[in-house]
């Protein structure tokens, strides 16, 4: 049987969850005995999302362009999607910009305007600095989910506890504190 | 004195007359989720978490607040109710700004508790990140509405146990928010009297004392049920 093609990637997050996933420790070695890591910002140094990937960890909200076409891309090429961590599933602290109202404006003029010591300005370099969005989204609200794990991060074994049953080809459990808990 | 006899979910139960159905399937042993019900303080029936079904009676009933009666068969986990309770949970996420990686009340917060009771793994309505303030005016403590879920328990104990009456609602509706005196900063409020009995009645980590950050928040829930045995029944001690 060919191994499973395994892909993590990383959108608006703070790669708590990507730390968390390498705290599986011996765990990693099993896994990559069972699994190609064919994207992953921890995992391997593609730089294109390949096709025909069967399970992919999503870290991070939806915040900016390049979020939003990855993520296209990601759910188009994967089977299997995994909302990995709270700001995958809720949008989490990256959402609270939402709160401001008035899309990015309030937080750009923030950190880069006040709170400049010198030469103030907006970045502003197409196709090099991604724009943000007016709004932070959940990845849920932007493409279909196949599986939710909640968590800041996750720890390594409810992360364990969602791949493996994956990694046998049954559907986990995602129920109960040790699974679901936010935060 | 008067005894009902009923069932929940298939267990016999016998219980004085005037008992709420949430009292019954407590005595029964059947957990049924709730949030703006606290032992010690009146029901109000807000959160309708605890909705049941009664066979005979059409609508759905909460048991915090309904009565038991004779001969009463009670369903509290109907797939139909299972559904709705974890819709209420989602909205109640949807509807305020509960940031559970960053709040006080991370790992002691009732509504994760539901939430997780209900197996919420996400939300299907989508965040309204209304714009809600903080009043940390009062010197020991803060309240903070963006966590507030309306259940109204600091209203009910600050009048009811404390007798000070500092808390109450303002508005309707999605504006709807949790006042104290009259609409000043907590701190202005001479009634207050800090005892503090709000930040244990506070199911999230909406109220909370001073210099606690994430996860610190510690409280007494049991305190009102003693307090209120205390008065009644002249049990000082526990």
């Amino acid at each position: 049987m060919d191994k499973i093609k395994f892909a993590t990637i990383w959108l608006a997050g703070c790669s708590g969850c990507h730390m968390s996933f390498l705290d599986l420790d011996e765990f990693l070695i099993d896994l990559a005995d069972l699994v190609d890591v064919v994207y992953s910002p921890v995992g391997c140094d593609l730089k294109d999302y390949p096709e025909g990937v069967d399970v992919c960890l999503v870290e991070g909200a939806v915040a900016n362009e390049d979020n939003l076409e990855l993520i296209y891309q990601v759910r188009r090429r994967t089977q299997t999607l995994i909302a990995f961590g709270d700001c995958a599933v809720t949008a989490n602290v990256p959402a609270m910009r939402n709160m401001l109202r008035e899309g990015a404006k309030p937080v750009l003029e923030r950190g880069y305007l006040e709170l400049a010591d010198e030469n103030p300005h907006l970045p502003h370099a197409p196709g090099i600095v991604p724009e943000l969005l007016d709004r932070v989204l959940p990845v849920h609200e932007v493409v279909p989910i196949d599986i939710f794990m909640p968590g800041c991060p996750p720890s390594a074994d409810r992360i364990r506890a969602t791949l493996e049953p994956l990694l046998q080809g049954q559907q986990p459990a995602m129920v109960g504190r040790d699974m679901i808990k936010f935060g | 004195m008067a005894v009902k006899t009923l069932k929940i979910d298939d267990i016999d139960v016998a219980i004085e007359a005037g008992a709420t159905l949430l009292q019954a399937a407590q005595e029964a042993g059947v957990p049924i989720p709730k949030l703006c019900a606290m032992k010690g303080i009146s029901s109000i029936g807000a959160c309708r978490l605890c909705l049941v079904e009664v066979e005979g009676i059409n609508k759905l009933l909460p048991a915090c607040v309904t009565e038991v009666a004779e001969g009463m068969v009670v369903h509290t986990q109907t797939p139909k109710l299972q559904e709705y309770r974890r819709m209420t949970v989602e909205l109640i996420f949807a509807e305020g700004n509960h940031v559970c990686s960053i709040c006080v009340a991370n790992g002691n917060c009732e509504l994760q508790d539901v939430a997780i009771e209900v197996g919420m793994d996400h939300s299907r309505f989508t965040y309204r990140f209304p714009d809600r303030g903080v009043d940390l005016s009062h010197p020991s403590f803060g309240i903070d509405h963006n966590r507030c879920i309306l259940c109204t328990r600091c209203v009910r104990v600050c009048d009811e146990v404390e007798g000070a009456h500092v808390w109450d609602v303002a508005n309707r509706g999605a504006a709807c928010y949790i006042v104290s005196g009259l609409n000043q900063p907590w701190g202005e409020v001479s009634a207050c009297t800090s005892c503090g009995k709000c930040v244990d009645a506070c199911p999230t980590g909406a109220i909370f004392r001073k210099g606690e950050t994430t996860g610190e928040k510690q409280r007494d829930r049991d305190k009102f049920a003693f307090l209120s045995t205390a008065r009644e029944k002249r049990e000082w001690t526990r």
